[in-house]
């Protein structure tokens, strides 16, 4: 139940958002994030946004999968 | 530097050779525990607990919001349902938890009116669409969820819906984390914490593990490569003798959480007393609806109050959820206790470890 995916913005309308979740087309709701834009990646569950996903974080992480002891 | 890609670079399998090979280089023999039944979905699903095995032994705890509602407060939704001219909605998982009136499931194919909605907002709508029936939104889940419930009652009020109720069995997961420390029936020497609820919560709010336990916590994400990179964390924490949350979810998780998020849960639901599933009663672990929304109140404005007999049946998820044993030692699991025919909620939620356990048990495909 507290599962939730990253979503790509495709459309912003006020407090909505239309978003892509691998392929599928949802409208979802913007009102507990601030400022994101089209082509931002967010985190959905139960149809809100939880949360803006920080690219920059993402690509650290990812480098630091790829660091030897 | 490339573009991340959210959905296939966490899942990279020669990323995960590497992290395991990190992870291999420590000797000591360790549990976890994973607070969160999405974790517990995905290390199954990957097969990482048999991947670990050498030396980290991964327990699940009271991580699925499905599995910790207890008979009483499930029984409540059945009263809700049956009530005249009352259209029960809900998240799709509960529809199957069985307990002694049958399933939810059953109800609405006798002819009650009971649907499952994706988001608290459909709910919403459908109170719109029926201004002549009573809609119900029957709330189950953590902090994760809980902010939209919260968000849909103060919709409703926004819109002056007067047909529009919340029965919240919301819970706080803290105070069953601590409940669960202070039993000291689970050995556990660190815990890798809830991505999702985090989300929310924040990740500085787990500082009491280390501090008040003397447990590292490292705060995951939920793709196999996220849950890799967190035991590693963890045990290098432990190899250099430090004790301090981590927070390996950084994309997702800020160290305050949503700040949005928060103030609209506090604004409607304040801290009670709630029953759990394995544990009991847990004081300050319900989020009940405060009295200025009490108009939205399912509780207040109908009549959920009924006896129910505790059967003792063949059941373990109590102790499943305690993190005691394991499903495959409850004598039932598998036979005739399945996916398809749940005894119990663990067996019913894909975040369950039944229903996980079942499902996954022979999947090892990182290694
Ligand atoms: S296997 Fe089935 S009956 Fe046994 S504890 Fe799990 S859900 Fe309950």
């Amino acid at each position: 139940m507290c599962l939730a995916v990253p979503a790509k913005i495709l459309e912003i309308n006020g407090q909505e958002a239309k978003v892509d979740i691998l392929g599928i087309v949802k409208n979802i709701s913007l009102l507990m994030i601030e400022d994101v834009q089209k082509g931002d990646f967010v985190l959905v569950h139960v149809g809100f946004a939880l949360q803006k996903l920080s690219e920059k974080e993402a690509q650290k992480t990812i480098e630091i999968f790829k660091e030897s002891v | 530097m490339d573009k991340p890609n959210f959905f296939n670079d966490f899942k990279n399998a020669s990323y995960a050779q590497n992290i395991l090979s990190k992870i291999r280089k420590f000797q000591n023999e360790i549990t976890i525990m994973e607070f969160c039944g999405g974790h517990t979905h995905t290390i199954f699903k990957y097969g990482i607990r048999e991947i670990l095995l050498q030396n980290v032994k991964m327990r699940s705890g009271p991580g699925c919001p499905v599995c910790v509602t207890s008979n009483e407060d499930l029984a409540k939704a059945f009263v809700l349902a049956k009530t005249p001219n009352v259209i029960l909605t809900t998240y799709g998982d509960m529809l199957s938890v069985p307990n002694e009136f049958g399933t939810l499931e059953k109800l609405k194919a006798e002819g009650f009116d009971i649907r499952t909605v994706y988001s608290t907002l459909d709910a919403l709508k459908i109170a719109e669409n029926n201004p002549n029936k009573k809609i119900v939104f029957f709330a189950v889940g953590f902090e994760t969820t809980a902010p939209a419930t919260a968000a849909s009652i103060l919709k409703a009020k926004e819109k002056n819906l007067k047909n529009y109720f919340v029965s919240s069995v919301l819970k706080f997961t803290i105070p069953v984390t601590i409940a669960l420390l202070k039993s000291g029936e689970v050995k556990i020497d660190a815990v890798l914490g809830p991505g999702h609820v985090s989300t929310v919560i924040g990740s500085e709010i787990w500082n009491f593990f280390p501090q008040n336990y003397k447990i590292p916590c490292v705060i995951s994400g939920f793709e196999p490569l996220d849950i890799l990179q967190s035991v590693f964390l963890i045990l290098k924490q432990i190899a250099e003798n430090r004790c301090e949350v981590e927070n390996e979810y950084k994309r997702a998780v800020l160290p305050q959480g949503n700040k949005i998020a928060l103030k609209i849960l506090n604004d409607v639901f304040e801290p009670a007393s709630a029953f759990w599933r394995g544990f009991g009663e847990i004081p300050e672990s319900g989020m009940k609806i405060k009295k200025e929304f009490s108009e939205f109140d399912a509780d207040l404005v109908f009549n959920t109050k009924i006896k129910i007999n505790e059967k003792n049946t063949a059941c373990r998820c109590g102790e499943v959820l305690r993190g005691l044993i394991e499903p495959h030692e409850c004598k039932i699991f598998g036979n005739p206790c399945t996916p398809e025919n749940p005894f119990g909620p663990c067996m019913v939620s894909s975040e369950g470890s039944c229903s996980a356990f079942y499902k996954f048990n022979k999947n090892t495909i990182l290694t």
